[in-house]
């Protein structure tokens, strides 16, 4: 009797893939021979439109990076061009940087945890995940005015000052969020099903994801300590005190056990950071280049003509490229400009945590059930608009 | 009046028109299909706060074939678009189209190379929402309008003639 092996699309249209992802699966019965990404089905060309930008033009277009972590890209972008100037921000500013930051972070898990259970069959978790990011999304909305894509975080500050309820919206969440985080817990962590659909599936060694160059927790969920926020430090996460959640096994199961660690420590840094925002002006004070505050554009001559400017014209950088990385919630995302002395980036490169770490998924899902492929693509927490640029 | 007042109560009178194009607009099953940011919005309008299965339409389809109703929740990239046209193809009659924010509705900020400037395109829309990403009750607000447009429908005049665009 001849046997073979059947291929087979998962996408780009299928609901476990979070978005347009083709999968090209060879399987042979039950079990996945081989498995291929095949991305590109969400290319925008982000990169090269971002090219054509001023610097402060070009900013919007990483709020549509990943989606679900608008922030945290604003934030890369912002510190490459600040290294790139050499602009130093005020204390304030790199507070409220580092909440929000973290805010997203809580917001992007919380999507995932959603999304993931839902995929395996757990139904009712993602209507909680999502009651709980509301609460984000209404603080995304108090800061700027829209609620995902913000454009809050600026080259050389914030684009206004923090509103007058920032302080009670984030308290408000810190004291609700640790309970329901324990109501996630209490569906999925001791939920029979849910460890049986994700432990020992979708297993990657701690070699092969330092191989594979991953980051993020699909890195830690393997056990190896590395997290830019202590090892890389910027917008001064030295001065917080928080641990790296880390996994052992690097499963499916462990990264999902990490993720809630994670939640629960970007709660601590939240409430140092609340406890201990100081004072001072919302943007660093660099004329030519960083907005002057709007209410001098009103009144005085100077600022006027600067904002006129730098709106019009832009600002001119040093010849030189810069790299800076960030520790977003899937891990090092990384933005590289390379500067020929115009108003405009002459390259810009971003290194996309979710495409880098999507690379690894013919390790996690080949040789496993087709059913697995499924919890593998969902643990590894990609977005596709990040993938695809 | 007339024969109006010999029927008992438990009877109504209607015309086939109204009864298809209520229980049309009272199941409108969408098509469980995101393509970029606008999708979380989409997301979040079905679940806790905003609440879509209200107005009947919770039952989110994940094939083509038990779908009525495409949200194009997203950009549209040059990759994508023949997907996008087989999918619709793929669809039953009647059908509808949501282009929802601004990439689906003319390319949004995305005047490039890469992202098709409008999905209307490739396949008849029914209903555009601007904004980027549209807030949830944007979206409420189109399904609700989209609900009035199929009130008016006929099943004398095909839904492919009944000025829609492309």
């Amino acid at each position: 009797m001849e046997s073979k092996t059947l291929n087979l699309n998962m996408g780009p249209q299928h609901p476990s893939t979070h978005g347009v992802l083709r999968v090209e699966l060879e399987v042979d019965g039950e079990t996945v021979v081989r498995a291929r990404p095949v991305v590109g089905y969400l290319h925008t060309g982000i990169e090269k439109t971002m090219e054509s930008k001023l610097y402060y033009k070009a900013l919007p277009c990483t709020d549509r990076m990943d989606y679900l972590s608008p922030m945290n890209n604003n934030l890369g972008f912002c510190l490459a061009v600040e290294k790139l100037m050499d602009i130093e921000v005020p204390g304030k500013v790199n507070y409220a940087r580092v909440i929000l930051s973290e805010l997203t972070r809580i917001k992007s898990h919380l999507v995932w945890v959603g999304t993931h259970a839902f995929d395996l069959g757990a139904m009712s978790v993602v209507l909680y995940a999502f009651r709980e990011r509301e609460m984000i999304v209404d603080i995304y909305e108090a800061c700027a005015g829209q609620r995902m894509m913000s454009t809050y975080i600026r080259i050389g500050g914030l684009a206004k000052e923090l509103p007058s309820n920032f302080e009670k919206l984030v308290r408000k969440f810190l004291k609700v969020m640790p309970a329901k985080l324990r109501d996630y817990e209490d569906l999925l962590t001791h939920n029979r099903i849910f460890i049986g659909r994700t432990k020992d599936v979708a297993v990657i060694s701690a070699q092969d994801a330092i191989n594979w160059s991953l980051s993020g927790p699909m890195l830690r969920g393997s056990g190896v300590k590395h997290d830019l926020r202590k090892d890389n430090p910027y917008c001064g996460y030295e001065n917080f005190d928080f641990d790296i959640a880390y996994g052992e096994n690097g499963d499916s199961y462990d990264r999902y056990l990490l993720r809630m660690e994670e939640i629960r420590q970007s709660l601590r840094i939240i409430q140092q950071a609340i406890d201990g925002m100081p004072e001072g002006p919302y943007r660093a004070h660099v004329p030519g280049v960083v907005l002057p505050p709007k209410e001098d554009v009103l009144h005085k001559m100077e600022s006027m003509i600067f904002h006129f400017k730098i709106i019009t014209e832009g600002f001119k950088t040093p010849v030189g490229s810069v790299y800076q990385g960030i520790e977003s919630p899937k891990g090092e995302l990384g933005f590289f400009i390379s500067s020929d002395g115009t108003n405009k980036p002459n390259r810009v490169r971003v290194r996309p945590p979710s495409f880098i770490n999507l690379a690894s998924l013919p390790v996690l899902c080949e040789g496993h059930l087709l059913s697995d492929a499924v919890c593998a693509v969902g643990s590894v927490d990609i977005v596709l608009g990040e993938v695809d640029r | 009046m007339g024969l109006e007042e010999k029927i008992p109560d438990s009877i109504i009178l209607t015309t086939l028109d109204k009864v298809v194009n209520w229980s049309r607009k009272r199941s409108m099953w969408p098509f469980s299909f995101g393509l970029a940011c606008c999708a979380i919005e989409m997301m979040s309008t079905f679940m806790a706060k905003y609440d879509m299965s209200r107005y009947g339409m919770e039952v989110f389809r994940p094939s083509p074939r038990q779908a009525d109703l495409m949200i194009i929740a997203g950009r549209v990239s040059m990759k994508m678009a023949p997907v996008i046209r087989t999918l619709y193809e793929q669809m039953p009659n009647p059908k509808w189209v949501i282009a929802m924010g601004a990439c689906a509705s003319c390319g949004g900020v995305f005047n490039n190379y890469a992202v098709l400037q409008g999905v209307d395109r490739i396949i008849p829309v029914d209903i555009y929402i601007p904004g980027c990403p549209p807030r949830p009750e944007q979206l409420i607000h189109a399904i609700l309008e989209l609900h009035k447009k199929v009130e008016k429908e006929s099943l004398k005049q095909p839904r492919e003639h009944w000025g829609r665009t492309a």
